[in-house]
């Protein structure tokens, strides 16, 4: 690692002072990078790694069309440094159609094709990320602001109604309006997946 | 050729659906252009005056900055007819946030920091960034957006109005909106000697292309535009806007690809908003409910780079029968930036201001909302005279009611409580000119026994690759996986936008004709293709111009049903119907999706959407979307859009009406009349939020008060 000349005011300092060499674990592959320490993982992905199914919407995590799987959880990806994902198992919407079953796209990504769950396709990338985690973290029984108890949490995700779905995505937008299409996509995947849910972690929630 | 059933009609599955669900699909940022660099815009600061001054020297002492661009070092271009996208031509500032330098370096990260050091000084003019009625500088426009008159009239409105045994004169107004696509404005330009290419986010790649070649000065063709896949436009997309041309500029001037992806923060005053509007509509009735007067006057902003102004009172004129008439735009040009086409431009923010003023002229006639507007149905187009193509807006209501649950409805306000909850009903009638636009297109048979149809259209969520798809499998009488569809390229050749509407009947006129001439022409060869395939191309234009005298328009009933909570004033809209009459619709999937989105937003503008405009900055205090709220999936409920079966052969060989912008008209004043039935309060304002509301409700919990959850 190289860093800024000892006594450098931050003005003076060149961009190139600030690289690392280093790897980063996406969709099952070992990709490494030299990069700026400055790059996000959104940009790493896109501008670098030539992945991008993760979009720039805002760049400041308020429309979640970056969101990533790390270490299965959902994560705005504009919001975490590169070199700070190291280690770490990422899945982008690129990895995703392997999740389930090799060479088949996950039911999610049937489920919004089924109902029309997008329209201009910016926003879709992340919703789906953001589903596929949204239902990980139902099965271990988390609530949601939509919960009517929140000691209690959930049961399996097929038990989520509309309203619990809607809450839980609000994190994604879509302003083509697609929201119907989506919601009906996840209810329906929820519901198939509820048998084969991860047991679960306690109505506070995981360790995380 | 073989006789298959028909797939217009069909719910076909988007054609590039599979590439969208697996971030396969290329939007323009993302194609692999070897050796680009990365340009940043600094914007100005200063709503107007003059640039002094730009040092580059602490912006180029970073390395990997490649060039600082200003006034001064890039090309000359040609004089335009929108001024905003004279990008660097001269050291005026017509705006706070127009672009006075930019910085091109090696990566996206060492450009933003370099825009940063970019120091530009300005000498500052005095600015008026207000929208003021009775500003005498407010004038009245010969003719507005969509080239229509700025001000009509017929017989004699003031008389009318003091003759009239009951009179509604109420003003509405509306703020500054934005397009908020997903996709922020994206390019990346390479030049290749006088050739340039332009991977743009784009509604419309041929006119584009033709705008961009002339502002450089090139000819017709040595601009190429590449627009695949965009996402999302709603107006925002259907011209070049600054960071386009920004990319060419600069790739022009440090000689490599440029990329250049206007933040998200950037895109509130680079690419276009929807003016605020100020309308007062005074009504004149007879007791039965009989209109005699309807006076539409809408005030909108501009800046003083160009005298845009949108079609406010344009559906007013269509909409409902009366002797005396007068609808007027205004408008004031002041040192903001320019406003400029958003999702149903004029027509949404209009149809708010004269469907509220309904309701409320039905309020005081005692008269159920529907029968008001079944009363004053016109027999032919009230302004023009000439016969309606069809209307049907009638048949809207009165099965929209049929399937909503309208009968029965007790009109006063406030009866319906529900523990903390008031809950009501609204509805609001919706129109949108069926436009089309002549379009060329080519129709090939390949050796193999496929066929590929060729057209400079885009696809930004409309589901129109999918739906021209239909068309030309129809003509040519094969599957749909026998046709490949190509879109999105400058260089099919002339084609209008997906913009007004038009898009689907524009284009799917010139493939279908392209289709139909490449049938006869396989019939005149016995079906023999010689080895590099037979092509045929279409031109519409002589079919679009010789299309008869009819008002052509599609309609619809919007109806809400809300709830509002008697304490915070907070509004829920559980449940949007709505139910429409827009010709032959195409692919029931796609095009229930499309409307289902146009009242999304028309939902989102009712109760969120408000840019808050600054007046001593000349500029919008929200920059992003923390603080412009657009609709989430929480605020999204059940939403429900239907159809009626429309025949109409005055419009296109495909009998349809462009639905882009229809499902965004009317929702608002639907919202808000469904808020009043709910409360007794009129909200007459936009958005609806809850201090407004709150505002008229009685002071302490209302009868029937049970502390319960307040936020499902």
């Amino acid at each position: 690692m190289r860093g800024a000349p000892p006594g450098a005011r931050l003005w003076d300092v060149t961009a190139h002072a600030f690289h690392s060499d280093f790897a980063l674990r996406v969709n099952g592959a070992d990709r490494p990078l030299t990069l700026d320490h400055r790059v996000t993982l959104l940009d790493a992905l896109r501008e670098h790694l030539a992945l991008t199914g993760a979009k720039k919407g805002c760049d400041h995590g308020q429309c979640g069309a970056c969101t990533v799987l790390i270490d299965g959880e959902r994560v705005n990806s504009c919001l975490v440094f590169a070199v700070a994902a190291q280690g770490r198992d990422i899945t982008t919407i690129e990895g995703v159609a392997g999740l389930a079953a090799p060479e088949e796209l996950h039911p999610l990504q049937r489920a919004f094709l089924d109902h029309d769950g997008f329209q201009c396709g910016y926003c879709t990338p992340g919703q789906i990320c953001s589903a596929i985690g949204a239902l990980t973290e139902a099965a271990r029984g988390w609530p949601s602001h939509a919960t009517a108890d929140l000691a209690a949490g959930v049961g399996a995700p097929g038990e989520l109604d509309a309203d619990e779905i809607r809450e839980r995505m609000s994190g994604n937008l879509c302003r083509c309006g697609a929201y119907p299409g989506i919601v009906a996509a996840i209810r329906e995947v929820a519901g198939a997946d509820g048998g084969g849910a991860p047991a679960r972690a306690g109505a506070a929630g995981g360790a995380r | 050729m073989t006789t298959l059933q028909r797939t217009v009609g069909a719910e076909v599955t988007r054609v590039e659906g599979r590439e969208k669900v697996t971030g396969a699909a290329l939007y323009a940022y993302e194609y692999p252009v070897p050796d680009a660099l990365y340009a940043w815009a600094v914007q100005s600061t200063v709503p107007r005056g003059t640039v002094r001054a730009v040092d580059p020297a602490a912006a180029l002492s970073l390395p990997g900055v490649v060039a600082v661009l200003d006034s001064r070092n890039v090309v000359r271009l040609r004089p335009t007819d929108t001024p905003e996208l004279a990008v660097l031509q001269s050291p005026e500032v017509a705006y706070r946030g127009q672009i006075v330098a930019a910085v091109v370096a090696d990566t996206f990260e060492t450009a933003r920091q370099a825009a940063a050091a970019v120091r530009v000084e300005y000498d500052v003019d005095d600015h008026d960034a207000e929208l003021t009625d009775g500003d005498p500088r407010i004038f009245v426009p010969d003719t507005v957006n969509g080239g229509y008159p700025g001000h009509t009239e017929t017989g004699d409105v003031e008389a009318a109005l003091a003759a009239a045994p009951v009179v509604l004169d109420a003003t509405y107004t509306t703020p500054p909106e934005h397009t908020a696509t997903m996709e922020p404005h994206a390019t990346i330009a390479v030049w290749d000697g006088d050739t340039l290419t332009l991977y743009n986010g784009d509604q419309g790649p041929w006119m584009t292309a033709a705008r961009v070649a002339e502002l450089f000065g090139l000819p017709e063709g040595a601009v190429r535009i590449v627009a695949d896949h965009t996402g999302g436009g709603f107006g925002s997309k259907a011209i070049p806007r600054p960071p386009t041309v920004l990319a060419a500029l600069a790739a022009r001037a440090v000689g490599r690809p440029v990329k250049v992806a206007a933040t998200r923060q950037q895109m509130f005053t680079m690419v276009s908003y929807r003016t605020p509007t100020r309308q007062r509509i005074r009504l004149g009735a007879e007791r039965d409910g009989r209109l005699t007067a309807i006076w539409h006057d809408a005030l909108q902003q501009s800046s003083t780079l160009t005298p845009y102004c949108e079609q406010t009172v344009t559906c007013t004129r269509v909409m409902y029968a009366a002797r005396h008439r007068r609808t007027t735009h205004r408008l004031a040009q002041l040192d903001v930036p320019t406003p400029s086409w958003m999702r149903a431009p004029g027509e949404a923010p209009g149809m708010f201001a004269l469907e509220s003023a309904m309701d409320e002229l039905a309020v005081e006639l005692g008269m159920d909302p529907i029968d008001l507007r079944v009363a004053n149905e016109p027999a032919r187009d009230p302004e023009t005279g000439h016969p309606f193509s069809s209307r049907n807006l009638v048949a809207c209501l009165r099965e929209g009611a049929a399937r909503f649950g309208w009968a029965g409805r007790d009109p006063a306000p406030g009866r319906r409580r529900e523990g903390r909850w008031l809950a009501g009903t609204g509805v609001a009638a919706c129109n949108y000119p069926a436009l089309t636009w002549p379009s060329t297109a080519t129709a090939r048979a390949e050796p193999g026994g496929g066929f590929t149809v060729r057209i400079a259209a885009a696809d930004i969520g409309t589901g129109a690759r999918t739906a021209l798809t239909q068309v030309a499998a129809d003509e040519l009488g094969v599957a749909i996986d026998r046709v490949t569809l190509d879109i999105g390229r400058s260089a099919y050749g002339q084609a209008p936008w997906a913009g007004g509407s038009m898009g689907l009947s524009s284009w799917g006129w010139a493939v279908s004709k392209a289709c139909r001439a490449l049938v006869k022409r396989l019939d005149e060869v016995s079906g023999a293709i010689p080895p590099d395939g037979l092509e045929v191309r279409a031109d519409t234009a002589e079919d679009v111009e010789a299309r008869r005298a009819f008002s052509r328009h599609a309609y619809g009933a919007q109806f809400a049903e809300v709830r509002v909570d008697a304490v915070t004033g907070q509004v829920r809209v559980d449940r949007l119907l709505g139910m429409f009459a827009a010709g032959r619709v195409i692919n029931p999937r796609t095009a229930g999706s499309q409307l289902r989105g146009g009242m999304c937003m028309g939902l989102s503008t009712a109760l969120y959407e408000n840019l808050e405009t600054d007046p001593r900055f000349g500029d919008f205090a929200n920059h992003d979307l923390a603080t412009y709220h657009i609709a989430a999936h929480a605020d999204v409920r059940d939403v429900q859009a239907h159809w009626l079966e429309e025949d109409d052969d005055e419009l296109n060989p495909m009998g349809s009406k462009g639905i882009g912008e229809l499902g965004i008209v009317g929702t608002a004043a639907a919202i808000a009349n469904a808020v009043y039935h709910a409360t007794g309060v009129r909200v007459r304002d936009l958005p609806i939020t809850v201090e407004r509301v709150r505002a008229g409700l009685p002071a302490g919990p209302p009868a029937g008060f049970s502390a319960g959850p307040s936020t499902r």
